[in-house]
Order: C-alpha cells, then sequence, then structure tokens
C-alpha cells in the first residue's frame, strides 16, 4: 500500500528526509515517531504529494507519488498538523465542501457525514460555527474529513494532540475500528503510549533518517537485549542454590525473589519452572518485566549516533 | 475544460459564502454599490446645473459618462484586497493545506480562488452602474450610448481582471499577508496611471481609443492568469520561509548559472555560450519578426509624414555633411569619443529596454529596441520617395555598422524577451525567484560575450568606416 524507496528531501541545504525506507502493507498501522523537526511531516506530506521528494520513490495506493499525484491524493486521507478548518463555516457546510471536492454524490456524502458526526461525538454541534468549536473539537472534525471518502490509506499526523483524555480514547478506538485488510495506516505522534496500542509497527525517525524499525517486540529486543521475568517464591531462597537451565542467567535477586533474562523463553521458562518445582521451591508468579515502548525510545534516540543538521553533499 | 471549472466552482461557491459572512467585505461593497453611486449622480446634477448657468453644457456631457466608468470602478477596487489574501492568508491561517492534499488539480484551485473574489466585487460593479444609470436618468434623462455602456462593463470587467489576476499572482507568491500588501504597489500604481489615461481619454471623447485599452488589460490579464498557474507551487506554499531578501543565496545562484558547466574553453563556450544560443532561438526569431516588422510600419509612416525633397538633397551630399551632424549631435566622427559615446547610447538602450521587459513580460523592452527599426524603415522609404535608391541609402548609412549592430540588438531583443517570458513558463525544476535569477545569468553571459563585443565593433564602424562608405557613395 505504502512503499518508499530511499525518499529524501531536501530544502535548500538541508536533508530533511534522508534516505527513508517504509513499507505499510494494507491492514498495517505503521507508528512514525521521532523528536521534533525530525522529519515526520516532511515525509508524510512527501506522501500526500504536497511535498516533492528531491530523490528515490514512494508508491502509495499503487500510485506514484510524482507521476500519479492526483490519484494518489484522490486514494489518501489525511490528518495534518494544522488542523485547516474555516471558522465562519458550519460543519455540515465543511465536510460537504470536502465531499463534493473528492467527488462523492449528495445522497453518500449526506450518510457518510451523519455516520462520521455520529462516530466523533459531534452531531450535538452542527449548529454552531466551526470557530466556536474547542480543540479536541476540532481535531476530532479533522479526523472526520480525512476519512470521509473512506480513502484505502490513512495519514494521521498527531491524531490525539490537544484532546482531553476522554476524546483521545474516543479517537484512538476510531482509529483500532478503521484497520481494516485493505487499509494501511501511518500515524505520526510524540503520544509513545498511542504508538504502542495503536501500531503493529513502530519506525523511529531522527534527522531525517529511520534510525529504527520493526515491531514492538522486535524494538524491545533490538534496542534493550533480552527480555527479563520476574519470580516470586513462596519462601525464602536462603543460601540453596537455583536449578537453572542453560540459556538462563539471573540479572538481580532477592529474598525470595529473583530476576532474570532468557535466550528463548518459550522453550526455556517452562523448564525453568519445572526444575524448581522438582527442587522443592513453590513458585507464586512468574512475569515479564514490562519494559515500556519509552525506553526503547529514548534507547533509540539515545543510542544513535548524534548529528547535526543534515546537509546536503 | 468543463471538468476543471466545475471542480474550480465548488471553491468559488464556498470562498463568496465565506466573503458573504464577512462585513469587514460586505460593508464597503454595499456603501460603493447602493451610496456611493447615488453620490455620483448628485454630483452628476450639480455639475449639469451648475455648467447650464454658464453655457458650458459640454463638461456636463463628458462629465456624466466620466463618472459612469468611476462608478464602475470602486466596487472593483475591493477585489484586490480579497485577492491579495487569497492564498497567502490562508497560508497564514493554517487551512491550506486540507486543500492542497485533496484531488483538485493545480489549475482546478488557482481557478476557483480567482473566481472567487473577482465575482462578488465586478457583481457589486455591474450593480453600481445600474443604481448610477438609473438616477441619472430620473435627474436629467441622460441614456448612454449602447456602445460606450458595452465599453464601461467591458473596461470594468478587464480591469478587475486584471486587479484581481495580479495580486492572486502576488497572494500565491509572498509568504506573508504584510509582504502580499507591500507588493500591491505594483498593481495599484500602474492601474491609477491607467485610470488617469482612461478618464482624459473620456473627457476627450475619444471613445474609440477605449477599445485598445480594453484589449490591452485583457491580452495583460491572460499574461498575469498564465504566469500565477505556471508558477502555482503547493510547496512553496506550505513552506514557512521568511520575506528575507537573500543576496547571498541570489549571487550564488546567479554566479553558479553565469559560469555554467566548466571545462576548457572551447567546450565551455560550445556548452554555455554556443548552447543558450541556441535555447534561444525561438525568441531570436521572434525578436526578428518584431524588428522585421518595425521596420515595415516604419516604412508605412512615410506617406503620412512626407519630407520635402528639397529638405534631402542626396546629390549634393558632401563632407559638410558629417560636420553638419556633429553639429547638432555629440557624437565625433573619426574619433574614439565617438565609438565611445555611440557604445555608451547602446548599453544604455539596451539595459533600459531589458529594465522595462522585467516588468512587462518583455513586451516594453522589445517595442523600445523595434523603434529604432522603425526610423530606419521610415528612412528607407523616405529615401526612395524622394528619388534615391533605397539600398544605396542602407548600403551607406546602415549596413557597414548595422552588419555588427543589427545582430546584436535582435540578439538582446531575443534575451529580454526571455527574461519578460520566464515568468510566465511553467517550470517544475525551479522556484519563480531561482528561474528568473538564472535567467538573468544567461542574459548577462550573453551580453558580456557576445552583444558588447558586437556592439563595440558597430560603435567603431559607425565613427571609422560608415561615413567614409556614405561619403565615397555620394561623392561620385
Amino acid at each position: 500500500m505504502i512503499i518508499t524507496k530511499n525518499l529524501s528531501k531536501n530544502f535548500k541545504d538541508v536533508k530533511a528526509v534522508n534516505q527513508v525506507n517504509l513499507q505499510v502493507k494494507a491492514g498495517e498501522v505503521l507508528a512514525l515517531l521521532g523528536p521534533n523537526g525530525a522529519g515526520k511531516t516532511t515525509t508524510v506530506r512527501m506522501l500526500t504529494t504536497v511535498l516533492r521528494p528531491s530523490s528515490g520513490t514512494a508508491h502509495v495506493a499503487g500510485y506514484d507519488v510524482i507521476s500519479d499525484a492526483g490519484k494518489v491524493r484522490s486514494a489518501v486521507g489525511v490528518l495534518t498538523e494544522d488542523h485547516g478548518l474555516y471558522d465562519r463555516m458550519y460543519i455540515l457546510e465543511y465536510l460537504d465542501f470536502f465531499g463534493q471536492i473528492y467527488g462523492m454524490p449528495a445522497k453518500e456524502r449526506e450518510g457518510r457525514i451523519h455516520y462520521l458526526l455520529d462516530k466523533f461525538d459531534l452531531l450535538d454541534a452542527v449548529d454552531r460555527r466551526i470557530g466556536q468549536y474547542s480543540k479536541g473539537m476540532r481535531q476530532k472534525l479533522s479526523l472526520a474529513r480525512s476519512l470521509l471518502h473512506s480513502p484505502p490509506v490513512l495519514l494521521l499526523d498527531e491524531p490525539t494532540s490537544a484532546m482531553d483524555p476522554a476524546s483521545a480514547r474516543l479517537v484512538r478506538n476510531a482509529i483500532k475500528s478503521l484497520r481494516s485488510e485493505d487499509r494501511a495506516i501511518i500515524v505520526c505522534t510524540h503520544n509513545l503510549a498511542e504508538a504502542e496500542e495503536l501500531a503493529d509497527k513502530i519506525a523511529i525517525i531522527r534527522s531525517g533518517k529511520i534510525i529504527v524499525s520493526g515491531t514492538y517486540e522486535e524494538l524491545k529486543q533490538q534496542l534493550l537485549g533480552l527480555g527479563e521475568y520476574h519470580i516470586q517464591l513462596a519462601k525464602n531462597l536462603d543460601s540453596r542454590n537455583l536449578p537453572l537451565p542453560s540459556g538462563v542467567a539471573i540479572t538481580e535477586k532477592g529474598t525470595d525473589w529473583f530476576h532474570y533474562q532468557v535466550t528463548d523463553p518459550k522453550e526455556i521458562n517452562p523448564l525453568l519452572i519445572q526444575n524448581l518445582v522438582s527442587a522443592g521451591f513453590a513458585v507464586v508468579r512468574v512475569e515479564e518485566i514490562k519494559r515500556s515502548l519509552e525506553s526503547v525510545y529514548l534507547q533509540a534516540v539515545n543510542q544513535a549516533p548524534i548529528e547535526e543538521i543534515n546537509h546536503v553533499d | 475544460m468543463w471538468i476543471n471549472l466545475q471542480k474550480a466552482m465548488i471553491i468559488t461557491r464556498r470562498e463568496v459564502r465565506d466573503q458573504f459572512r464577512d462585513w469587514r467585505i460586505i460593508a464597503p461593497i454595499i456603501i460603493l454599490t447602493v451610496f456611493f453611486p447615488g453620490l455620483m449622480n448628485f454630483t452628476a446634477q450639480q455639475s449639469v446645473d451648475f455648467v447650464a448657468k454658464y453655457g458650458a453644457p459640454i463638461i456636463a456631457d463628458r462629465l456624466i459618462p466620466f463618472l459612469l466608468m468611476v462608478v464602475g470602478f470602486f466596487p472593483i477596487s475591493v477585489s484586490l484586497v480579497i485577492a491579495l489574501e487569497s492564498f497567502v492568508g490562508e497560508k497564514e491561517r493554517r487551512s491550506i493545506e486540507p486543500l492542497l492534499s485533496s484531488p483538485l488539480s493545480d489549475v482546478q484551485l488557482y481557478l476557483g480562488k480567482l473566481m472567487a473574489v473577482m465575482f462578488p466585487p465586478l457583481i457589486a460593479s455591474y450593480l453600481a452602474i445600474c443604481v448610477y444609470l438609473v438616477g441619472v436618468y430620473r435627474q436629467v434623462g441622460w441614456v448612454p450610448d449602447t456602445t460606450l455602456l458595452i465599453q464601461v462593463v467591458a473596461l470594468a470587467t478587464v480591469q478587475s481582471l486584471v486587479m484581481v489576476s495580479g495580486a492572486v499572482v502576488i497572494s500565491s507568491q509572498t509568504t506573508s499577508v504584510r509582504a502580499a500588501n507591500l507588493l500591491a504597489s505594483f498593481i495599484i500604481i500602474p492601474m491609477a496611471l491607467l485610470l488617469v489615461g482612461e478618464s482624459m481619454i473620456m473627457f476627450w471623447a475619444r471613445y474609440h481609443v477605449l477599445w485598445y485599452a480594453i484589449l490591452g488589460q485583457a491580452l495583460v490579464a491572460g499574461l498575469l492568469i498564465r504566469t500565477g498557474i505556471a508558477h502555482f507551487n503547493r510547496e512553496e506554499l506550505l513552506g514557512r520561509e521568511l520575506d528575507t531578501l537573500n543576496l547571498q543565496w541570489a549571487w550564488r545562484v546567479f554566479k553558479s548559472a553565469f559560469i555554467g558547466v566548466p571545462g576548457p574553453f572551447r567546450a565551455w563556450w560550445r556548452m554555455n555560450v554556443w548552447g543558450t544560443l541556441k535555447s534561444l532561438k525561438w525568441s531570436i526569431l521572434l525578436a526578428l519578426i518584431f524588428t522585421l516588422g518595425g521596420a515595415l510600419i516604419g516604412s508605412t509612416q512615410a506617406e503620412v509624414f512626407s519630407i520635402p525633397a528639397d529638405l534631402l538633397d542626396w546629390e549634393n551630399l558632401e563632407e559638410g555633411l558629417v560636420t553638419g551632424i556633429e553639429e547638432i549631435g555629440p557624437i565625433r566622427f573619426f574619433s574614439i569619443q565617438g565609438a565611445g559615446t555611440i557604445l555608451f547610447h547602446n548599453l544604455r538602450a539596451i539595459t533600459l529596454a531589458s529594465l522595462m521587459g522585467i516588468f512587462s513580460f518583455g513586451v516594453l523592452g522589445i517595442i523600445a529596441l523595434v523603434f529604432p527599426f522603425s526610423i530606419i524603415g521610415y528612412f528607407t522609404a523616405v529615401a526612395g520617395q524622394t528619388g534615391l535608391s533605397p539600398w544605396k541609402f542602407l548600403i551607406s548609412f546602415v549596413i557597414p555598422h548595422g552588419i555588427f549592430e543589427i545582430p546584436a540588438i535582435i540578439l538582446a531583443g531575443a534575451l529580454i524577451i526571455r527574461l519578460g517570458l520566464i515568468l510566465v513558463t511553467p517550470n517544475e525544476e525551479y522556484t519563480i525567484g531561482e528561474a528568473w535569477v538564472r535567467t538573468l545569468a544567461d542574459w548577462a553571459r550573453i551580453m558580456l560575450l557576445v552583444v558588447f563585443p558586437l556592439l563595440l565593433a558597430a560603435a567603431f564602424f559607425e565613427v571609422y568606416i560608415t561615413p567614409l562608405v556614405a561619403l565615397n557613395i555620394f561623392s561620385r
């Protein structure tokens, strides 16, 4: 659905996006994470054909962003960084205006607008001008606009920024419900919990370069090392030796608990528990120690060599 | 085309509705549509009564049609303000990105905006004309001539189109509303001068001349719309560059374009001088057509403005001619100083023509360069009328130095055309500013390496060789 190969964008002397390779299949959600000015919005703008790539290629919904720009724009729903609303308009007029631009028949527009307003709890606000909406309502309206023509590709730039927790939850649920086998979604966000909740794959971008990408599990393994587990025992360990199978390394030990890392948890964890029980240790609880996306993100951002602004060679 | 217009109209409808919800736009339109024509009616009535006392009804006869034009113009002045804000205003309010990401093409977006800013003030203008006509008919029973009415309506329409198309070009190329407002002087000043000219035509009652004004403005509007569409750039509309004058960048671009692709001298010349000349072939052809056309028009004027034969005594032309010319002009023949004077004059003329061309899509520049060819055409025809062979005239006075000067002027004309037309030529590779700086570099390179040496040779031939050839031929 979305394929970029060595996609780059230079602004005069600065490389804003530098050889980005992405692949988002139909049915997948990719979270694009990165600090401010990393190149997330520039990448999205190239995918919406608003910015012309300096080099590399990008295909969206099967169309080339340079030679088939019009078809790409028809196939994409985009939630822009700025809401892009007209304050003097009413919500129905606004959505109808974009429905016409996307060439939707009147009947279809009417049904779709009603469905989206209902979905985003905006039906009660139809008699107010957009200028009177709160930030969260504006964000929801922008999202409704991006979904109006049921696009096969969704590009969402900060979809829950400026929203209260309840509205953010509503939008996140809406995005989850948008997952379908024939839709690809890219979500640019600073909200790591959101990325963790929504995304199948994560790409972290810094100074225009993708520094790491993969599934959440892959990133954890790659950046934080082996998974770590906690075992709680019923009694104190005293000075007894633990019957550890090979592949297990203790990282921390308490009076009645210990932490360990394991190369192949699926194989070794059952064996370890079996050994412990056979040796007379009563196991109360086994759990994986939660490693947040934040630690993955910080590790990725801090680990990559610090580069100043990329200059065009 | 129909699909383009249909889609563009979606934008137009939204924007017009938006304008009608803004009292700051509606209030002046209503005042200028209803109140102002009433004021003009009052003025017309007072003027008619006043001049009737002194037996000068001609003043009222001329004033009433003039006020008709004024009444039609005032509401369209509002369109300038709305048009200047059209693109850059949306950019500042950050509402433009969803539109740019929509499937609308550049032409649809541009035309949609253009029509939206033009329609309300233009309709207000027509309404104001109607209000004024009804009022003036009821007061003094004046009914306009149908042709005059068509001319005034057409003038209001083309004036609106020129102002709007110019303002939309500015709006789509600037990065802030403030910058757009400052650049509006480039529209307001020429329009003010044009109105003064049109007012003079109205008071002189040379109404047929108004057709030229209408035609000229329609052409300019067409060129401005073409410029706007050619350089409409979604990327620049989203850019957050500041309106700073980056002379360092401009100089870097100019220098790199001027030097071109480096290499051994012959290869460099072939690539950067000969290559540029080859790329100028259509502009050269156009300049050639203009110069020949100018010479032809000049020759036709010999019939209209003839010189008595006794003033041109070709058979007794002697060396005194040279001293005679020297007495009335600054040129000193057979001297380096004379060659310098001619060279300076030619360079000054080409520089001024280039400057005029920059601000008029090349039109005024090429007219300025064509003018001397009209004079040559005129005198060649006069020579024929007074019994001298036109060929003898040309060989004696024009060709000796003209073999250098004429190609130089045609080349300069081609460069001026290119410099003007670059603004209306679509360019995906460079921004409008960069494309223009690069063309200026081409202009400078060819001027320096080809036109200047030709003019230098022409100047020396004009002071040392041409007088000798002329004297030699005429003293036989």
